[in-house]
């Protein structure tokens, strides 16, 4: 956990860990060799990997510092970054996939709630008794909507998976075809929902991807139908920008690749029973 | 972030972009003292909104004395100028730059966003200048060149040069198209842009290139690091509600419709107009108060949706994450007492603290209705809504 010794980052480091995630330990620069709340903490996140062998980091430092934690993180060889923090500068967040091209590395966010695997791990700040372990994969660029998909599927007996938020940032590290890619090869994944909102093409260039290798059933929200054009909507990422991004594009772009689409955020659930029966 | 076109111009110059010599005045009295500094046959009297398509509405005139650029200036300024890009309602004139007219032997398109499936900024250049630049991709895709830019290596000279060639450019002029796209770009990583854009880019008979037009948007986030361009923004432009929220930390966006929403989460809010729209109502605004909010957030909250008059029942929607459902429901108690809640009041928590939330509300002796789930409190307050 880089940023442990914040108020939000230790309060959810303690959060993941009572949810049963192995939380090893957070870095803070300046404050290496202390430990709070039972967590050591580290000056750098080279030391913290060596140390404690931890292969997954979850950044929650200020956005004016996200760039640097997650560089950081990247270069200490962690397999996954999951970035919370809101607000980084489109700019950094494209220097930090340019420096990704090539690498192994993962990153998810930023901008987002994190990934939980529900009776394992959770690496995020959702909370964790919506959720039911099962065989559903979550995608979604927006966290309270991840929620609200998980509640009705629990509330339906349908268990999840593995719930991702990519994030709602024009620029994010793992987009949904990377997603989608991940549960197609997850054999404990059979299903997907995913949720998506206006502004960009990722829903329509992942509806191509699902047309062509996507294999398994898949229900499908999109955020924003009501959305005036040219107006951000909260996310930084949530623009109709003059004829590009709007919910129907996206909608019809899925429809014509297999997907349950729902016009209610009520019915997320429903769609995804009615795409597995 | 937009700025005015002067604003702009003064950057890009600053960046060695060659622009047309000018200034901008707030009164027509400053304009022949101006007059006198610049050198020109013509000049180009410019109103300064936050807004295209200014030529059509009557807000750019062509003078070639004091005099007329004076009347000029006193027409413009504080005129209610309408474009397709203000709406109906227009946007007043609070200043005109003043600029020495080009002689133009050729226009062109110059633009920089950044590619957001590719990841990378995107340089696109199109010899189709003073159009916008969605019309010449609808018809004619092929006059448009893309050029992405690897951050770390930022522009190379080489794709200055397919730009300026493919723009129809030789000799000097692209050795000075060279130069202008590199310090463009410039601009854009050093200052953080999400958008440059010079259209028209022009050649002038004298064989120069020079920005006719500038419109800049820089990037939210990016503000905390850079002072000079945060203080540049003119409020006057904005929405007066839109930028009464954002000072507060709460995402607002005013819609044409009667039903108020609160709602945490941007997706969740987006979805909450969503819904209502699909029960056959309308929804009054977008609101996200976000993840962390206080009650003091939340009643200032419930005071910007009850401003509007349209409004005639407000639904709340909140699924606590990191927001705790008894902070909303201390926010709603807080705010009935302070402001009261005149219109019915639809209220639907799930999530942290769902159960103290609850009490909370119950206990206030407030008038809510309560929604089991999205669904029915949606369908409850688009009825509400129809009834008040």
């Amino acid at each position: 956990m880089q940023g442990i010794t914040g108020s939000a980052g230790l309060f959810h480091a303690t959060q993941c860990r009572e949810y049963g995630t192995d939380v090893v330990g957070g870095v803070t620069p300046g404050k290496g060799g202390s430990s709070v709340e039972g967590f050591p903490v580290f000056d750098t996140m080279d030391e913290a990997v060596r140390e404690t062998g931890a292969n997954v980091s979850l950044v929650f430092v200020p956005a004016a510092f996200a760039m640097d934690s997650m560089l950081e993180a990247l270069d200490s060889g962690v397999e996954l970054v999951i970035c919370i923090t809101e607000g980084i500068p489109t700019l950094d967040v494209v220097r930090v996939k340019e420096s990704m091209r090539g690498s192994d590395s993962r990153l998810v966010g930023p901008n987002c709630p994190g990934v939980i695997t529900p009776g394992e791990a959770k690496v995020g700040i959702m909370p964790g008794y919506i959720h039911k372990p099962g065989r559903v994969g979550i995608i979604s660029r927006s966290g309270t909507l991840t929620y609200e998909a998980v509640w009705q599927l629990t509330n339906l007996g349908i268990g999840q998976s593995t719930c991702m938020g990519i994030g709602g940032d024009p620029v994010i590290g793992t987009t949904f075809i990377d997603a989608l890619s991940l549960f197609e090869n997850d054999p404990d994944t059979d299903a997907v929902v995913m949720i998506g909102e206006i502004g960009g093409s990722d829903e329509e260039e992942a509806a191509e991807y699902i047309s062509q290798s996507f294999t398994k059933p898949i229900a499908a929200f999109i955020a924003g139908a009501t959305a005036p054009k040219g107006k951000r909507m909260g996310h930084a990422g949530a623009i109709i920008s003059g004829s590009s991004g709007s919910a129907e594009d996206k909608f019809q772009a899925l429809e014509r690749a297999g997907v349950t689409t729902c016009k209610s955020p009520a019915e997320m659930g429903e769609a995804l029973k009615s795409a597995i029966s | 972030m937009n700025v005015h076109e002067y604003q702009a111009k003064k950057l890009l110059s600053d960046f060695g972009v060659r622009v047309p010599g000018g200034q901008v005045v707030f009164s027509a009295d400053e304009v022949s003292e101006v007059l006198d500094t610049l050198n020109s046959a013509k000049y180009v009297v410019k109103a300064q909104i936050h807004a295209g398509g200014r030529g059509k509405g009557g807000g750019i005139k062509v003078v070639d004395n004091s005099h007329d650029a004076t009347a000029a200036a006193e027409q413009i300024i504080g005129m209610n100028l309408v474009t397709h890009q203000t709406g109906p309602e227009g946007k007043k004139v609070g200043s005109v730059l003043i600029e020495e007219a080009s002689s133009i032997e050729k226009e062109f398109y110059l633009g920089m966003v950044i590619d957001r499936s590719q990841e990378k900024v995107v340089v696109m250049g199109s010899p189709e200048g003073g159009v916008e630049i969605e019309e010449v991709a609808a018809k004619s895709p092929e006059k448009i060149i893309k050029e992405h830019v690897d951050i770390s290596l930022g522009i190379q000279p080489y794709q200055c040069r397919k730009i300026a060639y493919f723009m129809g450019l030789s000799g000097g002029a692209v050795r000075q198209a060279v130069s202008f796209i590199s310090s463009l770009y410039r601009v854009f990583i050093e200052k953080d842009c999400s958008l440059a854009e010079i259209n028209p880019l022009v050649l002038t008979s004298d064989g120069n290139i020079v920005a006719l037009d500038a419109k800049i948007n820089f990037d939210d986030n990016a503000l905390f690091r850079h002072r000079d361009i945060a203080g540049l923004r003119d409020r006057d432009e904005e929405d007066p509600l839109e930028l009464e929220a954002s000072d507060a930390g709460i995402s607002f966006v005013k819609l044409d419709g009667n039903i108020g929403c609160l709602v945490n989460g941007a997706g969740l809010a987006m979805a909450t107009m969503d819904i209502i729209k699909h029960h056959g109502g309308e929804p009054a605004n977008f609101l996200d108060v976000g993840g962390g909010a206080t009650t003091g957030q939340v009643t200032k909250a419930f005071k910007m949706i009850l401003s509007d008059e349209n409004v005639k029942a407000i639904f709340v929607n909140i699924f606590g994450g990191i927001m705790k459902c008894d902070t909303i429901a201390d926010g709603i108690v807080e705010a009935a007492g302070e402001v009261g809640i005149n219109v019915p009041l639809v209220v639907r928590l799930e999530g942290t603290n769902v159960q103290a939330g609850r009490e909370i509300l119950s206990d206030s002796g407030l008038d809510i209705q309560a929604g089991a789930d999205m669904k029915e409190a949606a369908s409850k307050v688009v009825e509400a809504a129809k009834a008040g």
